[in-house]
C-alpha cells in the first residue's frame, strides 16, 4: 500500500507558537448510548483510560477517547491499528444499535505548542478558553474563523486542532496569521 | 449577538456557534389535514413581543437541537431544554411564571 | 498664533522629535504628540472647511469628539480618510492633507456658499433640488456629489493587515479615568476577570490636569500606582489605545486596539463577552451658541486646558474665557500659571463661580459676570470678542482683542455605551446634562443588570468615584462575589456654584445673531436651523436631526446633541426630557472597515475547501471553478487549448475512450440503524427500505413546501445501513436536514446518521475503455455480471481498499471509486497510469456538466431554483404513491403544485444550431396584468454539445411535455430572438445501451 498523503503533507511554522500537522493518527467515530455498559467498557478496554465525561478527552499513551455529543464518540488509535481497533469495537458491540466508522482521513489534525497557545486560538474562535473554563483535557467544539473545528489542550503549552481534511490548509493558515501578529496581552 | 447555553454539552455558545430554527412545538399536520392546517404550519408564525419558545441547533458544537424560551424585546433567555418534547418542560414553565407572571397573555 | 512652550507638557518627549507633512509642508512635532497637538504647536489652525458652505475650520476639542480636524493619512496602500487629527497618535513620517476643500486650504471656491447661506437653510436641497424631476439625476446629483463629502475613499489596496481577537471577562470597565481605575481595581482585587479599555494613550484622564491631589500626593502618582497594581494582577488585562464601540446583546463589547507601529496587524478588533460592564466613559463638554462660534481660534475650555498641560501648546496669547460654569476657570489659571494673558473670564450666570473664582480674581483676572458673547470678530481666525450682556439681546457693552477663545457651556455624560443596550436617560436639570437613569438599566441573558455606570454624571471628582465604587460593588455582587476593600482615593474638595443652562448668548438674541451660531460645526447647522425645522412642523427630535443633518456623520450626538435639542425644546415650548435625545447608535467612534474584516482577506477571505486530489489538479493545467467552498476543476488545459477546446476534447475522450472526473465533493452520508430503511422513505420521496443490499438507487429529496432540494444515488452497504449520496454543494446542509428530522420530528427512530463526505476520495472512471482501465488494476472482478449497473462492490483494487459503484451521469459506462482519502492521490495516479495506453484524460465539471445535459438528467441548481417540484421535472417515476408519508408529499398536494399550467421540463433544439443564452425567457402571446409581455417559458441549461456538434438546452416550459415539436421565441439581450424547437430532453442514447455494458 501507498504511504497515506495527508491534508497538509505535515506542514509547519513557528511564530507567537510553533505549528505542525500531526503525523497520521486513528480516528474512529462511535455513535451509540454512551450510558451502555458494554459500550463503555469495550471503549475503555480498546483505549486504556478511563470513559471520558462529558466535553471530556480521556487520553492514554498511544489512544484517546473524545466525548463529541451526547451520542458520539471519537476515538484516537495509532494509525497502524486503527483497522483492528475497528474491527474489535464492531465485534463486542455487534447487538447494539451503534455506528462505527473509520474517519482517520476525513480530518486533519494541527498540533500547537508553545506558551501562547491561548492566544492565538483566542484570535480565531469565540470559545472562552480561560484555564478556567477550558482546563487541559477538555474538549472545545467551536469554530476557528469561518469553519467548524475543535480542540483541547493536553497541558498548558501543548494544543490540539481537529478541523475537516478540505479545510485543513484554510485552518493553518489563520493559525500562521495569528501566530505572526503579536500576543494578546 | 446572542448567549445560550446547550442543554446537552453545557457550552455556553457564542450565537454565531449556533444556527436558528425558528420557532419551536409546531406540530407537522398528517396527510390528510387540510390546507389551512398545513399553511399555517408551514407559513404562518405569531413572532410575539415578549416570550418565545424557538428551536436553535448546535451547529459548530456538538451538533444538537434544542428549544430556548427567550423575551424578544429584553433577550432575557429563561432557559434551554431538550428539542425532544412537545411542550416547553415544567421547570420552565416555573421560571416563567416566576419571572413573566403574564407571558401566556400574548399580544396581538 | 497657536506655538509651542518650553517646560510643560507631560505627555511629550522632546528628546525624540518627530517630522510629518501638512498638504506637503514638513513640520515638527514631538514623540507623544496627536496629530492636532503637533499642528497647533507649528501654528495650524486652519484644518479644514465645513460641509456644506465651505467655512475655515479650526481644531475645536482634544478628544474623539472632534468635528472639524479631520484628515487624509498616508498615501497609496496605508491611505485613510477621516482620521481625527485629536485621536491620531503622530508618527514619524506621517503625511496628512486636509479635505473637504477646493482649490486650496486656503482659497476654497465653495466659500461662497456662506455668502449664500441665509438661502441655503435647513433641508434647502430637500425643497431646491425636487423641480423639475429629471434635473435630479442628470444635473443636481452629479453636482452635488462633486461638492459634497468630506475625504475621499481609498483607491489602493490596503496595505495594512488586521485580526479580530475574542476576550472573556466578568468586568470590562469602559474607562481608564479615576473612576474606571478605581472601579477596575476594587472588582479585581475581589478576584474578578478584569478588562479594562481606555480609548487615549494615558490613563488617568482629566484628574492630572484637572486635579490638585490624590490621597493627598499629585494626581499622576496615584493613576501611576493603580497602574501597576493593576497590570500585576493575573486577573487584569489593561488595554490603552482601545476604544469601546458598542455595547451588544448579553454583555457583547466590541472594541478597536490600536497596535504599536510593527509588521504585524495595525488594529486589532477585540471582541469581548462580559458579565458586567462598568462605563466610566466621563464627560463631554459642550460648546456655547454664540455668534461667530465656528471661527478658528474658538476651542473648547477643557481643550485649550490640554494642550497647554498635556503637549505644552499654546492655542494663543490672549485667550477669553467663556463659560457657563466653574470648571472652564481652571483654564483661566493653567493660562494664567504658563505665563499667558487672559484678558477676561465671561460667565453667564449672575453670581459667578465658588472657589476656583475667588482663585482666578486673586491672580487678577478680569470677571464679567452676568455677560455673553455677542459676536466674535475675525476671518480665519479670532481677532476680538464683543461682550453683552446675557440677559438681554446682544447690545455691544466692550470689545477685547484676543487670538483664541475658550468656551464651555457645561458637560454631558458619555451616555452612549449605557445607552446602546436599551439603558435609559434622565435629564438632572440640576446637573443641566442627561445622566443615566438608574431604574431602567440595561440588562443582559439572566434579565438583571449588565451595565453599570461610574461617574457618568456632573458631579464633583469625590462624587464621581463614590458613583465608581458603587458600581464595582453592584458588578461584584451581580458576580456573586465578596467585594474587596480598596476604597477611593480622597479629593480635595471645592466649593462650586452650580451650572446654568445657557443654550443661547445672549438669552434674546435675534435671527442675525442666531443665524451666526454653529450648533454642529462639521454638517454646518446652526441654531436658526433647528428653529426653522421646528417652526415647519418637524417635532420630534428623530425628524429634526435627519431634516437638518444635526448630529449626523461623525459627531453622532457627541457635541451638538443636547444643545441642539435644548433649542428645540425651546421653540416647541416643551420641557428637555419630553423632547427626549436621538437615540445612541453604536460605533461610539468609526471603525476602520479593516478592523471589522479582520483576518478574513485575500486568502483567508474565505474557507476554500481543497479535495485530496486538488495538488495534483493544480501541477497539471487545472482551470477552477468555485462550488460552494469547495474549489472544483472546470477543465484541464493541455498546451496551448483554449477552455472551449478542452472541454470538448474531455467530452469527446470520455465519450470514445475513457476519462477520470474528481468526484471527492460528492457528499456521502452514512444512515445506520433498524429504522434507517424507514427513516428514509420519510427523507427519500421514492421507496428506499426495498433497495437490496449490493445494489444502488437514485433518489430525490424534497423540502416540507415539496419542491425538490437535492438528489443523489443510495447505495444499501448492509441490511441496516445506507450510504447517500448527495450533491457537491449540499453534503452539509442535508447531513443538517437529516439529523434536524431526526432529533426534532422522528426521535423514536432508531437510526445514525455519519457525514463521512471526507473521509474518501472518489473518483469516476467513465467511458467505454473504463473498464479496461480497472482490470490493469487488478483485484477486484468489474465484469458486468460481478459489478452489473445500479450495484456496489467492495474490496481491493491496485492493492488499496476501495468501494466501487456502477453508476453513470454522463451515460457511459462509468464506475465510481471511493477511497480513504489519505490514499486518494495513489489511486489517482494508478489510474492515469492505467488508462495511459487507451488515452485517458481527466476532465472538469464542464465536460460533466455537458455530459449530464446529453443525457437529460437534471442539476440541482440549474433545473430546480426551490420552487420547482419533481413533477415538473418529469421525475415521477422517483415518487412513490404507495409512502403514507415522505417530506414534501402533503406539499405536493397543496393546489397551486399540481396545478396544469406549472412550467415543466423538456428539451431546446434551436432552429440555426446555435447555443440559446443561459436564462433566456420564451414569450408568448398576450401581455400579463402589468402590460409586459407573457413569458411561457426559461432556458435552465444551454450547451455547446462537443457530441452532437451543436446548441442543446433544457429548460421549463409552460404546458411544455404537451407541445412538443412547437418552435418558440427567446428574445437575446439586444432585441433578436433566438427559435428554438422543444424536444425530448434525453439528446443522447436514448435507450441507456452505453451505461449498461
Amino acid at each position: 500500500m501507498s504511504d497515506p498523503q495527508t491534508a497538509l503533507g505535515g506542514q509547519t511554522a513557528s511564530g507567537l507558537v510553533e505549528l505542525s500537522e500531526a503525523t497520521p493518527r486513528g480516528m474512529i467515530s462511535l455513535r451509540g448510548d454512551l450510558n451502555d455498559a458494554t459500550l463503555k467498557s469495550s471503549v475503555e478496554k480498546l483505549t486504556g483510560t478511563e470513559f471520558p465525561g462529558i466535553g471530556q478527552v480521556s487520553a492514554g499513551q498511544q489512544s484517546a477517547a473524545c466525548w463529541m455529543s451526547p451520542d458520539e464518540l471519537m476515538i484516537f488509535v495509532s494509525h497502524q491499528e486503527r483497522y483492528e481497533a475497528l474491527t474489535a469495537l464492531r465485534d463486542t458491540l455487534t447487538n447494539q444499535h451503534v455506528l462505527i466508522e473509520d474517519m482517520s482521513d476525513a480530518r486533519a489534525i494541527i498540533c500547537l505548542k508553545g506558551d501562547l497557545c491561548r492566544d492565538v486560538l483566542g484570535k480565531l474562535t469565540p470559545a472562552d478558553l480561560r484555564a478556567s473554563i477550558l482546563p487541559p483535557g477538555r474538549l472545545r467544539r467551536t469554530r476557528l474563523g469561518q469553519v467548524p473545528a475543535a480542540f483541547w489542550f493536553r497541558d498548558e503549552t501543548k494544543a490540539e486542532v481537529l478541523c475537516f481534511r478540505s479545510v485543513a490548509k484554510y485552518v493553518f493558515d489563520l493559525l500562521e496569521m495569528a501566530s505572526s501578529g503579536p500576543p494578546l496581552r | 449577538m446572542l448567549t445560550l447555553t446547550c442543554p446537552y454539552c453545557g457550552i455556553k455558545s457564542d450565537e454565531t456557534e449556533l444556527s436558528p430554527g425558528g420557532q419551536a412545538h409546531l406540530v407537522r399536520p398528517d396527510v390528510e389535514s387540510d390546507d389551512e392546517a398545513f399553511e399555517s404550519y408551514l407559513f404562518l408564525r405569531p413572532n410575539p413581543k415578549g416570550v418565545h419558545f424557538e428551536r436553535w441547533r448546535h451547529s459548530s458544537g456538538c451538533g444538537k437541537w434544542f428549544h430556548a424560551a427567550r423575551c424578544t424585546m429584553t433577550l432575557e433567555v429563561f432557559g434551554t431544554y431538550s428539542a425532544q418534547t412537545s411542550e416547553p418542560p415544567e421547570h420552565i414553565i416555573a421560571t416563567l411564571d416566576e419571572r413573566r407572571p403574564n407571558w401566556r397573555q400574548v399580544p396581538e | 498664533m497657536s506655538a509651542r512652550l518650553d517646560a510643560i507638557g507631560h505627555r511629550i518627549d522632546r528628546s525624540k522629535p518627530l517630522y510629518f507633512s501638512f498638504n506637503g509642508k514638513r513640520l515638527k512635532g514631538y514623540e507623544g504628540d496627536t496629530l492636532a497637538s503637533a499642528l497647533l504647536a507649528n501654528d495650524q489652525m486652519l484644518v479644514g472647511r465645513s460641509f456644506k458652505y465651505h467655512r475655515p475650520r479650526g481644531i475645536v476639542t482634544s478628544g474623539p469628539e472632534e468635528p472639524n480636524a479631520l484628515f487624509n493619512l498616508g498615501e497609496g496602500g496605508t491611505f485613510e480618510p477621516n482620521a481625527r487629527a485629536t485621536t491620531v497618535r503622530l508618527s514619524e513620517g506621517l503625511a496628512v492633507r486636509s479635505q473637504n476643500h477646493w482649490p486650496s486650504l486656503e482659497f476654497d471656491v465653495g466659500a461662497i456658499n456662506a455668502r449664500l447661506s441665509r438661502f441655503l437653510p435647513a433641508g434647502f436641497y430637500y425643497k431646491m433640488f425636487i423641480h423639475p424631476r429629471p434635473f435630479w439625476k442628470h444635473i443636481y446629483e452629479p453636482f452635488i456629489r462633486q461638492s459634497a463629502g468630506l475625504g475621499k475613499a481609498p483607491v489602493d489596496r490596503d496595505a495594512d493587515r488586521y485580526e479580530h481577537a475574542y476576550a472573556h471577562t466578568d468586568v470590562l470597565v469602559v474607562g481608564g479615568g479615576i473612576a474606571g481605575l478605581h472601579a477596575a481595581r476594587l472588582a479585581a482585587s475581589a478576584g474578578a476577570d478584569v478588562m479594562l479599555v481606555e480609548q487615549s494613550n494615558d490613563l488617568g484622564g482629566r484628574s492630572i490636569v484637572d486635579l490638585a491631589s490624590l490621597d493627598g500626593n499629585a494626581p499622576g502618582d496615584w493613576v501611576a500606582e493603580t497602574a501597576r497594581a493593576l497590570t500585576s494582577m493575573p486577573n487584569v488585562t489593561v488595554k490603552t489605545a482601545t476604544v469601546a464601540s458598542g455595547i451588544y446583546d448579553h454583555g457583547y463589547v466590541l472594541a478597536e486596539e490600536t497596535l504599536p507601529a510593527s509588521n504585524g496587524p495595525r488594529h486589532r478588533l477585540l471582541r469581548v463577552r462580559t458579565k458586567s460592564a462598568i462605563v466610566a466613559t466621563g464627560a463631554i463638554e459642550r460648546p456655547l451658541s454664540f455668534a461667530g462660534n465656528d471661527l478658528p481660534g474658538v476651542m473648547l475650555a477643557s481643550a485649550v486646558r490640554d494642550y497647554l498641560l498635556d503637549y505644552g501648546v499654546s492655542v494663543g496669547d490672549r485667550t477669553v474665557i467663556v463659560a457657563n460654569n466653574d470648571d472652564a476657570y481652571r483654564t483661566a489659571l493653567a493660562l494664567i500659571d504658563a505665563g499667558l494673558s487672559v484678558p477676561a473670564i465671561i460667565d453667564a450666570r449672575s453670581d459667578g463661580a465658588g472657589s476656583l473664582g475667588d482663585e482666578a480674581r486673586a491672580r487678577g483676572i478680569r470677571i464679567e459676570t452676568g455677560s455673553a458673547i455677542a459676536k466674535v470678530k475675525g476671518t480665519k481666525r479670532v481677532e476680538s470678542v464683543s461682550i453683552c450682556h446675557q440677559a438681554g439681546e446682544g447690545a455691544v457693552i466692550d470689545d477685547i482683542s484676543c487670538d483664541c477663545v475658550a468656551m464651555s457651556g457645561g458637560w454631558s455624560p458619555a451616555v452612549h455605551l449605557w445607552s446602546h443596550c436599551g439603558g435609559k436617560l434622565l435629564w438632572n436639570d440640576g446637573a443641566v446634562a442627561f445622566e443615566p437613569g438608574p431604574s431602567r438599566p440595561p440588562t443582559g441573558a439572566n434579565g438583571t443588570q449588565n451595565v453599570f455606570a461610574a461617574g457618568l454624571s456632573v458631579a464633583s471628582p469625590a462624587d464621581c468615584l463614590t458613583s465608581a465604587h458603587d458600581a464595582a460593588l453592584a458588578a461584584c455582587k451581580a458576580l456573586n462575589i465578596d467585594p474587596s476593600s480598596v476604597s477611593a482615593p480622597s479629593v480635595e474638595a471645592e466649593t462650586t456654584q452650580p451650572t446654568s443652562a445657557v443654550w443661547t448668548m445672549p438669552h434674546g438674541a435675534g435671527p442675525d445673531l442666531r443665524e451666526k451660531m454653529w450648533l454642529d460645526f462639521q454638517n454646518d447647522v446652526k441654531v436658526s436651523d433647528v428653529q426653522l425645522a421646528a417652526q415647519e412642523g418637524f417635532e420630534s427630535v428623530e425628524h429634526v436631526k435627519r431634516y437638518t443633518t444635526l448630529g449626523m456623520a461623525t459627531d453622532q450626538g457627541k457635541l451638538s446633541n443636547i444643545n441642539g435639542l435644548a433649542i428645540l425644546s425651546k421653540e416647541l415650548d416643551k420641557p428637555i426630557p419630553d423632547v427626549g435625545t436621538t437615540t445612541f447608535r453604536p460605533p461610539y467612534q468609526p471603525l476602520t472597515m479593516g478592523s471589522i474584516g479582520g483576518e478574513a482577506r485575500a486568502h483567508l477571505f474565505q474557507p476554500i475547501r481543497h479535495t485530496p486530489l486538488h495538488g495534483w489538479h493544480d501541477e497539471n493545467g487545472v482551470m477552477w471553478e468555485p462550488v460552494g467552498h469547495w474549489r472544483r476543476p472546470y477543465a484541464f488545459l493541455q498546451n496551448a487549448e483554449t477552455v472551449e477546446e478542452a472541454v470538448a476534447r474531455e467530452v469527446r475522450t470520455v465519450r470514445s475512450s475513457v476519462g477520470l472526473l474528481d468526484a471527492s465533493t460528492l457528499g456521502k452520508l452514512i444512515v445506520k440503524g433498524p429504522d434507517a430503511g424507514k427513516f428514509l422513505d420519510l427523507i427519500y420521496t421514492n421507496m428506499m427500505s426495498t433497495l437490496k443490499v449490493g445494489r444502488c438507487r437514485y433518489g430525490l429529496m424534497c423540502s416540507e413546501n415539496g419542491f425538490l432540494m437535492d438528489d443523489g444515488v443510495v447505495a444499501r452497504l448492509a441490511e441496516d445501513t445506507f450510504l447517500c449520496h448527495t450533491t457537491s454543494g449540499g453534503a452539509d446542509r442535508i447531513h443538517a436536514h437529516l439529523e434536524e428530522w431526526l432529533q426534532t420530528e422522528w426521535w423514536d427512530l432508531k437510526a445514525w446518521v455519519l457525514n463521512a463526505t471526507e473521509q474518501y476520495a472518489q473518483i469516476a472512471v467513465v467511458g467505454p475503455k473504463a473498464r479496461k482501465v480497472l482490470e490493469a488494476l487488478g483485484g477486484l472482478d468489474v465484469s458486468r455480471e460481478a459489478l452489473p449497473f445500479m450495484g456496489w462492490v467492495e474490496g481491493s483494487l491496485a492493492g488499496l481498499p476501495v468501494r466501487i459503484f456502477r453508476i453513470s451521469f454522463s451515460g457511459e459506462l462509468s464506475y465510481e471509486i471511493a477511497v480513504p482519502a489519505n490514499l486518494g492521490h495513489a489511486l489517482w495516479s494508478r489510474l492515469m497510469d492505467a488508462g495511459q495506453a487507451h488515452g485517458i484524460s481527466p476532465y472538469g465539471t464542464e465536460a460533466l456538466h455537458i455530459m449530464r445535459a446529453e443525457k437529460g438528467f437534471i442539476m440541482i441548481g440549474d433545473e430546480t431554483d426551490g420552487t420547482v417540484t419533481p413533477q415538473d421535472l418529469g421525475l415521477h417515476w422517483a415518487i412513490s404513491k404507495k409512502k403514507e408519508d415522505f417530506i414534501g408529499k402533503r406539499g405536493q398536494m397543496r393546489s397551486h403544485m399540481m396545478a396544469e399550467d406549472r412550467w415543466r421540463l423538456v428539451g431546446l433544439e434551436t432552429v440555426d444550431g446555435s447555443v440559446l443564452p443561459d436564462g433566456a425567457y420564451a414569450t408568448g402571446a398576450g401581455q400579463t396584468e402589468n402590460g409586459q409581455r407573457k413569458m411561457i417559458g426559461r432556458v435552465t441549461s444551454t450547451y455547446l454539445s462537443p457530441t452532437l456538434e451543436r446548441g442543446i438546452a433544457m429548460g421549463l416550459v409552460e404546458h411544455g411535455p404537451e407541445r412538443m415539436g412547437e418552435i418558440l421565441e427567446f428574445p437575446k439581450i439586444g432585441g433578436e430572438s433566438v427559435r428554438a424547437k422543444i424536444v425530448d430532453p434525453v439528446f443522447y442514447d436514448p435507450e441507456g445501451k452505453r451505461q449498461d455494458v
